[in-house]
């Protein structure tokens, strides 16, 4: 599929330029944090860029989004604005949610990035009525929720399974699988460490649900939910269980490899899979230079230099803000 | 305009089969809303106009139902959730409060979930401690979600279309026992809605009676006996209780110097408590007794109609407390 594309080239320095700018802006994060500029909990990305540029290549412009705590690199992979992004992490009155949301409720309706939601699970549900929305509509879009392997415990990721498959709604269910809910195991809560066998009988055919072993590779993301996607948009909800790993802290900018809870040596096998050097590795072979990677590295500094002093000189929400927009 | 007399619970669907007329984006969602009963009627006319397509039978999942429906809210419709009885409410207490009664907030106001959500109250000897209980305090307990108890036919109608056609959440939840689901009274025809704003259905000097959903009902009847014995209550139906209409409360208490609050629900932190509270803050020094609370014993609701009899708030209850109020000095 992707490999015989005449566009193929392009594809693969714009699946690049993506993940590079979620890492940096991640990286920016990083310093703030380190420089007490920003203190608020963020969930980085850092090391399963590959799973959000995957999928948001194989999807149209009008399919939507939601995504749940750690939605960074889902609300850039999707075309979220980076300025409101940074404004909201500093709770400033230019950021998405004004400030009031702050980062695990990320969203740009424009993007297609719906919304964010961080308590586990919940948001999985709104994909699914987003979906009958379009289908009640006839609006030609699919919708797609991304979630951990955390949120599979719950049971809300279970009603909105068997709801869409019993309506026939255009959802895709992206599972990314770190092997982490925060800092307990997989099997300490699962009886495997794969998911994809106990999805399978809720769905129209097991074929429906795809465990992508190394979705780290970008490629191989991108080539098996474009396969899903077809299916999505007939009306047949597809799980992709993604395998990849968590760098970072649970929340925060560190590492954590001293907690003890998991391995450096774990870490290190992914981190020697990273999505980045994978698709490296495929851009040398494709004789693509150093100089055009260089040319994406300064047009991504040029972007967070600027969304940097937008969100630094961006105003405080005024105290009006406390008591505004309640509702009800 | 023709007003006609009509019942609660017919009052009731046709502000549903209404509402689905005025906006193809309305729809109803939940367990068993196409079922033979309808929802105990109200659907029915609905779902025979517009069938499956916008009145969706689903499998039991209350709280993925919820997030369905914001779901659709946040694409555009105005879905109907409905329960059959708010008990169930308890399983999507994560979608309600802590997604649907945020998002327009924690979104700087860029998120609205117009959805509106349709309960009832099953009060009925042996439906016990699961099937029968009101809850509307604990929903009223978050900012970001409105919540309503009409106690009449006409606002029935008109707090039902408020809700559908209001850009935020909210909780609607009916009365089934059989004196609320069969009163009647006049309801207009047209559309129309209930401000959200407490009624003063009966004025007077002697004693402010706040009453919460059937409780309304009860006090009207002993209206009937303290007016006998020269006692002249003020009845003010709360309606709505978040917003809280508080100052025509405030206003009465002023005038009468007494506080009687009635409700289906238990007296602990409670809609009974904050009425009680905000009339002790604001009109503290009006007060010539302290103010008495009406609400459920301290137990969940028994099955067995012996005890069942003797639980819920009734007529005789506000008589005498009204009356041994007006002998407190």
């Amino acid at each position: 599929m992707l490999n015989k594309s005449p566009r193929d080239k392009n594809l693969l320095k714009k699946l690049y330029f993506e993940m590079l700018r979620i890492r940096r802006v991640e990286e920016k994060l990083t310093e703030w944090y380190n420089e007490k500029i920003a203190n608020a909990p963020v969930h980085l990305s850092i090391g399963q860029e590959a799973v959000a540029v995957g999928v948001m290549a194989a999807l149209e412009p009008q399919d939507k989004i939601v995504s749940a705590h750690r939605c960074h690199a889902h609300y850039l992979a999707k075309g979220g604005d980076l300025k409101r992004m940074f404004a909201e992490i500093l709770g400033k009155a230019t950021g998405c949610c004004r400030g009031k949301g702050g980062s695990m409720h990320l969203f740009d309706d424009e993007a297609g990035h719906v919304i964010s939601a961080p308590i586990v699970g919940a948001s999985i549900s709104f994909a699914v009525g987003l979906a009958l929305s379009f289908k009640m509509k006839g609006e030609d879009k699919i919708a797609v929720t991304f979630f951990g392997d955390g949120a599979v415990e719950e049971g809300i990721f279970w009603e909105s399974l068997n709801f869409a498959s019993v309506h026939r709604l255009p959802v895709l269910f992206v599972c990314e699988n770190n092997l982490y809910a925060t800092h307990t195991p997989i099997l300490t809560r699962q009886p495997s460490e794969k998911i994809v066998p106990r999805v399978q009988p809720h769905l129209f055919k097991a074929s429906d649900a795809y465990r992508i072993n190394d979705a780290n590779n970008v490629r191989a993301v991108t080539n098996v939910v474009a396969k899903a996607v077809k299916k999505v948009r007939k009306g047949r909800p597809c799980f992709i269980e993604a395998c990849t790993y968590r760098w970072r802290e649970h929340w925060g900018v560190g590492e954590d490899w001293d907690m003890g809870y998991r391995s450096r040596e774990e870490g290190e096998y992914w981190i020697g899979r990273c999505p980045l050097k994978q698709l490296r590795r495929v851009l040398d072979e494709k004789n693509i230079s150093q100089s055009e990677i260089d040319l994406m590295e300064a047009a991504i500094k040029r972007e967070i230099g600027g969304a940097v002093e937008f969100a630094l000189k961006s105003p405080v929400p005024s105290e009006k803000e406390l008591l505004s927009e309640v509702g009800g | 305009m023709k007003n006609r007399i009509m019942n609660y619970k017919d009052a009731a669907t046709e502000a549903l089969l209404m509402a689905m007329e005025k906006d193809e984006k309305v729809f109803f969602i939940g367990e068993g809303v196409d079922n033979i009963n309808g929802i105990i009627g109200h659907v029915k006319p609905a779902y025979k106009k517009f069938g499956p397509s916008r009145v969706i039978d689903t499998p039991l999942s209350e709280n993925g139902l919820t997030g369905f429906a914001i779901g659709a809210a946040l694409s555009g419709m105005r879905p109907v959730l409905i329960h059959q009885r708010d008990d169930f409410m308890l399983l999507a207490m994560d979608q309600m409060m802590n997604q649907a009664a945020k998002f327009r907030y924690a979104s700087g106001g860029r998120h609205r979930v117009p959805l509106t959500i349709l309960a009832f109250i099953a009060r009925r000897s042996g439906e016990g401690s699961q099937h029968s209980h009101s809850l509307q305090s604990i929903f009223a307990h978050f900012p970001g979600i409105k919540v309503g108890m009409p106690a009449s036919p006409k606002d029935v109608k008109g707090m039902i279309l408020a809700a559908i056609f209001d850009d935020d959440p909210v909780i609607i939840l009916e009365h089934r026992h059989t004196p609320m689901f069969e009163m009647k009274e006049i309801v207009p025809e047209e559309y129309f809605e209930t401000p959200f704003e407490s009624k003063t259905a009966i004025v007077g000097s002697d004693i402010t009676v706040v009453t919460v959903s059937i409780t309304f009902l009860n006090a009207l009847e002993a209206c009937e006996e303290l007016v006998r014995k020269d006692i002249f209550p003020e009845v003010i139906d709360l309606r709505w209780l978040r917003p809280l209409d508080i100052n025509p409360i405030i206003e009465s208490v002023k005038k009468t110097g007494r506080l009687l609050v009635v409700d289906t629900g238990w007296k602990m932190c409670s809609i009974s408590s904050e009425i009680v509270a905000l009339v002790a803050e604001k009109a503290y020094r009006f007060l010539k007794c302290a103010p008495r609370r009406i609400t459920l014993p301290e137990a969940p609701c028994p099955a067995s109609s012996f005890l069942e009899q003797i639980y819920h708030p009734c007529t005789k209850d506000i008589v005498e407390t009204a009356k041994e109020m007006m002998i407190e000095k």
